[in-house]
């Protein structure tokens, strides 16, 4: 592994840096600190910031860069007739590339001498026989073109990583002469340390703008590539959902979306009530010893993973609803799998969910409204229906939005428990499906991503994005909102 | 004089005895009460039900059905055996004629066929020739086999299985639970607390009984240091630049925006990251912890950063005044004083945030974490965050996907096991706060 060595070689040079900085900021004010500008520390930091910054991000661009560059300058190389119909430019470079870690693997192990390994008159079926042979995953033959472009793919690799070696570590050493160079008692080391310390914080704090950066590029990437070989006006417009490998897939998106919408809503049918009603309760009634046991009960019902949920309602809830609602009692039901398992087990999900946001929201509102209405002779109940609801209401809204987000983008529950037939229909002990359980069925599984079978998991989980990211602002919209009115 | 006239303002009788009105009115006040409680228990019977339910399936996971033979093979034997053609078959003979003598000794003289014992315990023959090629220094003296019953007839002694639904079948037959019966009696199959479902690998689909947790427990592992190591660095850093640096722009704004937004972005989207990301982008293994540790990084480091930046709040502004008025740097001030003073808030939340990280399973599916079977453990460090494996909530997915009632018992006994994990995890972080909380 010689990347983790170049690191180590790197590490133990700023480390190096650090002590030789140090030391030469003392010797320069003459075993003085009180002379130096900073204290002694931060000298030798700055050295070692001088030496490491640079040649880590070179580094760490060089090994991002160097494959893509490499894998454009071989695409190149190969014949253009290589590519099959049907297939792709990246199946045969992935295979390229396998055949290359599989020499590599053989030559490392001795199987093979270098010369052998990288010689232009390597026999073909010589090499297959020995990747097989080494246990390495070679398709069929090695055919004449993946051979020479796997060769020219090793050499390309070694080469580039040299010249990565070479130039990082005389970066290094020139950070290091720099460093050291600058290190005299008037030299301000403290700001400088602190002012890249500084840009560290900085760009931690940005990794989540990144985040989101990556997710919508991921998301549209994908989607458009999705869009280019199958029609938008299909996707948004067709009604029926089949998808099939062989091709000439349907993949209308309404049955999914339904299947969503169903399912949340039968979800915050059973949690809206008994969150808020929870929530009030706590919040207005509980005694205290109450309220400290009954508030983290509840909440650990948030606490217990999707997966949880998911088995539940596979295993308990859908056969304890089929005994009910099944051919033994009314006869609506086939089987434990349907809309009413995965709403009714998420609902007990969010309850939770809901109660907590509401209870902030409720206590939230000034204790003189009550006070007020207790005094012009109102009931508690009253009370709490004329003047505390309607004051939280804006904030009631937006958690059982944020409720109703999460509901639409849970997976587990409804992968485990809504089952995978996705149809517009109205009966809710019926099977149906939603847009997070089809993008796992989509992109589990071996298919290959240029597929629209595949792609379309990224053109739902846009939707599902967009959708919940929706919701999720205008949730926050309110609360703030409403938050503001009272403070 | 004018007196204003009563008739508006007619007196309802005495204050003592309580009108029509009235009594609606209270009646509405307790019938609301009454639905606040009805909620409150409705939440809570939830809670039992579901934790009733975790444990009544998934207590049998942890036994199994056993049969104890001891018995003796000599090298004589050995060497007949591995000279057969067919030496499992040979194997085999060993062990029936010492699970006859077995029997006998207990004084049970039941009629049995070789093919019902092997229906009954599996494959014996194959279990003592790969014990005996291992250890070759045990023959000639007595060893105890521990071999656990085929998964039916495990299942039948557990309930999962109810003689009605049996009929005969090449894999059991009415008589063989009669003898299996007898077998139980005589103490001859006994249940014993199942080790391999802790400590075992991944298993066939045919072999329920052999699946164990113990693989995708250690890909959990290295996906939790791998969050670990990289979330709290970075979610330390970030909530000290936006609580104590970041002036008021644009682009804190946006930075504040989007740690919000993401807290609530669909777990399922991360894994879209993940694969499009890692996977397609960066060549990254499939499969692997290292790749699973990144996105759940990704996912729980908006956690972190809100309750990281929370506990730094907690720090009273005096505390940095008085190192500032002392010549600290803004920078000193806050790494010397705030940081330490804030660290245990720090350790509580991210061990919340890496309890929900242990448990997610979402973005686990798509970066294929769950078509993988954890049939190995992996060989060294590199191996154990490079080479695909399990983890925790993937593997009881794996079980759960595969439709069989005994593997729904693993999947429940390996929820039993996860949610111990959780609960140790919120019990340390629970412990955290009261022992180092400060109240300024």
């Amino acid at each position: 592994m010689p990347v983790f060595w170049l690191v180590l070689i790197l590490l133990a040079l700023g480390v190096g840096g650090y002590v030789f900085g140090r030391s030469r900021a003392m010797a320069s004010a003459g075993g003085d600190s009180r002379k130096l500008h900073s204290l002694p520390n931060y000298y030798g930091s700055n050295v070692a910031i001088k030496a490491l910054v640079p040649s880590f991000l070179v580094l760490f661009i060089w090994l991002i860069a160097q494959p893509m560059f490499i894998s454009s300058q071989i695409a190149g190389q190969l014949p253009d007739d290589i590519v099959p119909e049907g297939g792709s430019i990246g199946l045969i470079m992935a295979e390229v590339r396998r055949t290359a870690e599989g020499i590599d693997a053989i030559v490392a192990a001795g199987g093979m001498t270098e010369e052998m390994a990288s010689s232009g008159r390597a026999d073909i079926t010589d090499f297959t026989a020995r990747l097989q042979e080494a246990g390495q995953v070679v398709t069929g033959t090695v055919t004449q073109p993946i051979l020479r472009a796997a060769q020219s793919y090793r050499s390309m690799t070694a080469t580039g990583s040299l010249a990565m070696t070479v130039v990082v570590l005389l970066m290094t050493a020139a950070g290091l002469v720099y460093g050291l160079r600058e290190t005299f008692p008037e030299f301000r080391a403290r700001n400088v340390v602190e002012a890249s310390v500084k840009m560290l914080l900085i760009a931690a704090a940005s990794l989540a703008i990144l985040t989101t950066i990556g997710i919508v590029l991921s998301l549209v990437f994908n989607t458009v590539e999705f869009f280019r070989i199958y029609p938008a006006s299909d996707f948004f417009g067709s009604l029926t959902w089949s998808p099939s490998f062989q091709g000439n897939s349907q993949l209308g998106i309404w049955p999914l979306l339904w299947g969503t919408l169903y399912i949340s809503v039968i979800a915050l049918l059973v949690a809206v009530p008994i969150g808020l009603f929870a929530a009030i309760y706590l919040s207005e009634y509980a005694p205290k010893s109450v309220r400290a046991t009954a508030k983290p009960l509840l909440e650990i019902l948030a606490g217990i993973p999707t997966i949880v949920y998911g088995l539940f309602a596979l295993l308990t809830v859908g056969p304890m609803l089929v005994k009910v609602f099944g051919d033994g009692g009314l006869g609506w039901m086939q089987s434990g799998t349907a809309v009413m398992t995965a709403g009714l087990v998420m609902g007990v999900m969010l309850i939770p969910f809901v109660s907590s946001l509401s209870d902030d929201i409720i206590n939230a509102v000034p204790q003189a409204m009550r006070d007020g209405s207790f005094g012009l002779g109102a009931t508690k109940s009253e009370t709490i229906r004329q003047v505390v609801l309607p004051a939280a209401l804006p904030g009631i809204v937006g958690a059982i939005l944020l409720a109703a987000s999460r509901a639409i983008g849970e997976t587990m529950i409804v992968v485990l428990g809504a089952g995978a037939a996705a149809r517009l229909s109205l009966n809710p002990f019926e099977a149906m499906t939603t847009v997070t359980a089809k993008i796992v069925s989509q992109l589990t599984g071996d298919s290959d991503f240029a597929s629209p079978e595949a792609l379309v998991a990224f053109a739902l989980g846009m939707t599902l994005f967009i959708i919940t990211l929706g919701l999720n602002v205008f949730a926050l919209y309110i609360v703030r909102k409403y938050r503001e009115q009272y403070e | 004089m004018t007196y204003a006239t009563h008739e508006g303002a007619k007196r309802h009788g005495s204050l003592l005895t309580v009108d029509a009105k009235t009594k609606t009115r209270n009646a509405a006040e307790t019938r609301f009460r009454i639905y606040g409680i009805i909620a409150i228990l409705a939440g809570l019977s939830f809670l039992v039900i579901l934790a009733f339910s975790i444990i009544r399936s998934g207590l049998p996971a942890f036994s199994a059905n056993m049969v104890e033979v001891e018995l003796t093979l000599t090298p004589e034997q050995y060497a007949d055996a591995e000279a057969q053609l067919f030496k499992t078959r040979a194997y085999e003979q060993v062990f029936n004629a010492a699970f006859t003598s077995e029997l006998q000794e207990r004084g049970l003289d039941t009629e049995f066929d070789a093919e019902s014992i092997q229906r009954i315990i599996g494959n014996t023959g194959a279990t003592l020739r790969s014990f005996y090629r291992a250890n070759e220094d045990m023959l000639g003296q007595p060893v105890t086999f521990n071999l656990p019953t085929a998964s039916r007839v495990d299942g039948y002694f557990k309930g999962r299985l109810l003689r009605e639904n049996v009929t005969d079948s090449r894999f059991l037959t009415l008589a063989d639970l009669d003898l299996a019966d007898e077998l139980k009696e005589a103490g001859l199959i006994q249940s014993k607390f199942n080790w391999t479902f802790i400590t075992g690998k991944d298993s066939s689909v045919d072999n329920p009984g052999g699946a164990g947790i113990g693989a995708s427990v250690v890909g959990s592992f290295a996906m939790m240091l791998v969050v670990l190591f990289l979330s709290l660095p970075i979610g330390v850093a970030a909530s000290i630049y936006l609580e104590e640096f970041a002036p008021k722009n644009r682009w804190t704004d946006l930075i504040e925006v989007n740690i919000s937004n993401l807290a609530a972005v669909p777990s399922i989207v991360f894994g879209i990251l993940g694969l499009a990301a890692f996977i397609q982008f960066a060549h990254l293994p499939q499969s692997a912890p290292l790749v699973g540790g990144l996105v759940l990084t990704l996912m729980t480091l908006p956690t972190i950063i809100i309750s990281t930046r929370a506990s730094l709040k907690s720090v009273p502004p005096s505390i940095r005044d008085a190192a500032l008025g002392v010549g600290a740097s803004k920078m000193q001030a806050v790494f010397h004083h705030v940081l330490p003073l804030a660290m245990p808030g720090i350790l509580t939340g991210t061990i919340i945030g890496l309890a929900q990280a242990l448990g997610e399973t979402a973005p686990l599916l798509l970066i294929g974490m769950v078509g993988f079977v954890a049939r190995e453990y992996p060989g060294g460090l590199a191996s154990a965050f490079m080479d695909p494996n399990s983890a925790m909530p993937a593997q009881i997915y794996t079980w759960a996907a595969r439709s069989d009632d005994a593997f729904y018992e693993k999947a429940w006994g390996g929820i039993i096991i996860l949610m111990v994990f959780l609960l140790a995890m919120n019990i340390l972080a629970i412990i955290l706060r009261r022992r180092f909380e400060r109240r300024w």
